[in-house]
This record gives C-alpha cells, structure tokens and sequence, in this order.
C-alpha cells in the first residue's frame, strides 16, 4: 500500500462516521433534566420538612447514589446511560454506577482481589484528583484568610 | 511453489471433514438463526464466569466437529486453537479434558485463520494425519478485560464493533471431503497508525489489504476469480475503506467481497453499531454458514482472510498505535 500515514488518517475519517449529536445533544439534555428535576423533588421535600439547609444536599446525592446502585444492580442503569449519555454520566449517578459496575462484575474474582479491589478502577482517577484538588483549593483559602480576606 | 514469502501453495491439500459453530442467543437472533448446531443462553449459560462460558462454548465446538467428522477425540493428532483472553484460557480450560496434544494460538481476531492455516500446513506435510482448528471468543469476557464493565454506563461511537460470542472448530485431515483448502497465507504485521480502540475496522484494513493483493499477485488472479472474498471481522467501517483501497491497489472487489462482522450481525435490528467482531465471528460465520453452503456446491472457491488487531490494553493506554494482521485461506469446493 503506498500511502502515507496521514492520508490513511483522512481516509479512515471520511469512512468513519460521527455521533449523531442532534439526537445525542438533546436526549442528554432530557434525561440529564429529569435526574436534576428528581433531586430537586427530594431537596424540596427535605427542606418542607424543615431539615438543615447543609443537610440537604448530603442527603440528595445519597438518594442518587442510591437509586444509581439499585438501578446498576437490576441491569437498568446503563440502559438508560446508553440513550442519556452525559445526562446520566455527569450528575453523581455516573460516578455511583462507575463504583458499583465494577464492584459487581469482578465479584466472581472474590470480595478482596475482586470486588474491593477492582471498585475504583473507573471512579479511582476522580477520586484521587478531586481529593488533590480539594486540598490545593484549601491550602488557597488557608492563605487568603490568612491575609485578611474573605470568599 | 511461491514466489511471495507467507504464501504456501498446499502440495497435498487437506480436506475438512468436520465443522461446527456454536454461540449465544444474540447471534441466534440474528441472519444465521437455526445455523448453529449449540446456542448458549444468556451471558453464562449456567457457568458460574463468562470465561468458563467461553470454555464451555469451545469444548462444544470442538466436540461436534469431531462427532460430525464421525471421528473421536482420539483420532486428532493435534489441536491448533485460540481465544481473545489473556494467556488464552477460554481455550486452555476449554479442550483441557479432550486430551488432544495442544498448541495454542493467538492471532487476535486472526485467530481462526491462523489455526487453520498450521493445521493446514502439518496436515498437508505427512507429518500429521488430522488436526483440528478451534476458536472462540466471549463478548462479556472481553469486554471486562478490554473495556468496561457490563453494567457501566456508557455509550459506543458508530464505528465500535460488537464482540461475538460463538466459538467454530474445523477438523482437517487426509481423505475425501468436498472441501479443500488449497493455498494459506501469513500475513505481516501492518501498522498504520491507528489509535482509537473503538474503530478496529480502520485498523485492520490495511493488514487485509496487504496480504489479499500479495496472494493476488502470486496467483495471478483478480478477485472475480473468486465465488466469494470473505474478511473476518472489518465491519461497516473496515469493509468500506478495504473497498476503497483495493481499488487504489488495482483489484476491485467487484461486488465479491462480504464481512462476518456484517454477515452474524443485522446492523439494523440490532445494536452492533459497525457490526460484529471477535475471532469468534470469523470462526462462528465459516463454520454455520460459509462451509455448509460450500459443502452444498455454492459458492465453490473462497477466499478467507480473517483480521486480527495486535494490541492490548496495556499497549492502548501506554499510547501505542494498533497493528493489524491478516491470514489468509483459499478453500475450494468440489
């Protein structure tokens, strides 16, 4: 084959179709809504009841986590993921899934070089960097306070 | 004898005197429903893994190859066999209790070509009087070890291809058959910089490319002296782009040219995006469909060329390209 690199590149791009993005855009757009609007259903509720406003959001990320799991279990959730795309992925119901996905498939492997071990292969980098993250973001308000100033 | 390296011209072509695919209900469901002489239901069948699922699939297939070449386990001299798993244990596990001198192959989604193209090669020699070809592959199986958990929730670009579960077995040997295969080719290691794990096709088409014009050349013939060219699993996208060079190349296809990822899967119906893949496919859609219909007379000259993509994911996430490779067997009715 006498054919650059590159010009196989563009060939394989013109032969390679893209995401469908007016329909991925929108039933993201959708599902993503409908996750937000239950949690928004659950925080009303709570805050009626007259629970602390701190509370609050603990306890509706806890609910979809929740839901996520059980939903993971029964083999529902990545059906819905698989029409939702980011609607699902990006509220804390993707990273929920991503914990219990693999918790359950490497069960066969047994509970600790399977389960335990194989949980965060997915969530792992997420927790590690929002863990450094949070750290850096203190470390600056440390200093700010410090100075005298105020976020 | 050839004058290109990789292809041998059989000087005692062997015969097939057995063949047999097995796979799960997915493929059942699809255009080679009541093809298959075994389907195994849902993801494990009753196996308490889906790698033993996978074993169990191949002992099957191999097992009735055998029994329909009226032989017993013992009259095979040697097996050749593979799978996509790590250290091949859907394979190891799975003919471990057949008691057939072993040797296992990996070839990726090559896999079955490759087992027959050694088996061919032995028999042929003298050096063996039977040997038979098995392979499988396992969609669960594979994706956990090279992609994502099952219940994950994401979502597959168009280009990715869905992982076969079925496993096809052929037995060859000395003797009369209304099969043969006359000519093998090896092919080489092809790399044209693809990275994405998710458009195999594009990956392995410059492989089929190559090693289908090399046999051409040797032989001296264009793809219309062929009934059917049949690629191993390049799927929607990997079947356009093998088209399109093979024109550039100066053989067009000529309307001669099916896929087994296109052929197990109807990419309509159902959710295969580019369509199947795993050397299982390959192996499944020889065995159920392409060596019964021969065995009937039509189409009487094929050329197999199943392709493999040699990467891992250790190669995937250290930033490698994917290389392809392509074997290649000419099988001839009577």
């Amino acid at each position: 084959m006498d054919m650059s690199y590159e010009e196989y590149g563009k060939l394989v791009k013109k032969a390679s179709k893209g995401t469908k993005m007016y329909k991925t855009i929108p039933s993201a757009f959708l599902v993503g809504g409908i996750i937000c609007t239950i949690g928004e259903v659950f925080r009303l509720w709570f805050v009626n009841m007259g629970m602390e406003k701190d509370h609050v959001g603990m306890w509706v990320s806890t609910i979809l986590i929740f839901i996520t799991a059980v939903l993971t279990g029964f083999g529902i959730f990545h059906k819905i993921a698989k029409f939702g795309g980011a609607g699902t992925f990006v509220p804390i119901t993707g990273f929920a899934n991503s914990v219990v996905s693999p918790a359950l498939e490497f069960k066969v492997e047994g509970f600790v070089l399977g389960v335990s071990s194989k949980m965060f292969i997915i969530a792992g980098p997420v927790i590690v960097y929002g863990t450094i993250a949070s750290i850096a973001a203190g470390i600056v308000f440390y200093i700010i306070t410090l100075c005298g100033g105020t976020i | 004898m050839s004058l290109k390296r990789g292809i041998i011209h059989l000087k005692n072509p062997p015969s097939i005197l057995g063949f047999s695919a097995v796979a799960g209900d997915m493929e059942q469901s699809g255009p080679l429903s009541g093809k298959f002489d075994k389907v195994f239901k849902g993801d494990m069948d009753g196996e308490k893994s889906f790698e033993k699922a996978e074993s169990k699939m191949q002992l099957c297939a191999a097992e009735k190859a055998i029994e329909k070449a009226n032989l017993n386990p013992e009259d095979i001299e040697i097996a050749f066999a593979g799978d996509l798993l790590n250290q091949c244990i859907g394979t190891n596990y799975g003919l471990r209790e057949l008691g057939i001198p072993f040797a296992g192959v990996y070839g990726a989604c090559s896999t079955m070509a490759e087992s027959i193209v050694i088996s061919s090669v032995f028999v042929s020699s003298g050096q063996v009087e039977r040997a038979i070809a098995v392979t499988s592959s396992h969609f669960c199986a594979s994706e956990r070890q090279f992609r994502f958990p099952l219940e994950y929730g994401g979502q597959r670009p168009p280009t990715a291809q869905w992982t076969a579960t079925a496993a096809g077995a052929v037995v060859l040997g000395k003797g009369q058959s209304k099969i043969k295969i006359k000519s093998v080719g090896v092919g080489r290691i092809i790399d044209y910089k693809i990275k994405d794990m998710n458009n195999m096709g594009a990956a392995m088409a410059p492989a089929a490319v190559d090693t289908i014009v090399k046999f051409l050349e040797d032989t001296n013939t264009t793809p219309k002296d062929y009934d059917l060219i049949l690629t191993g699993d390049l799927g929607q996208v990997g079947s356009s782009i093998l088209s399109e060079l093979m024109d550039m190349e100066g053989y067009p296809l000529e309307g001669r040219h099916s896929d087994c990822g296109m052929l197990l899967f109807d990419r309509k119906k159902q959710d295969v995006h580019a369509g199947g893949s795993g050397c299982g496919c390959s192996a499944a859609v020889l065995c159920a469909d392409v060596l019964d219909r021969m065995s009937k007379g039509n189409p009487k000259k094929v050329l197999f060329i199943a392709t493999g993509a040699l990467m891992s994911p250790t190669s995937n996430q250290q930033g490698e390209s994917i290389p392809g490779v392509a074997h290649l067997v000419l099988l001839e009715g009577e």
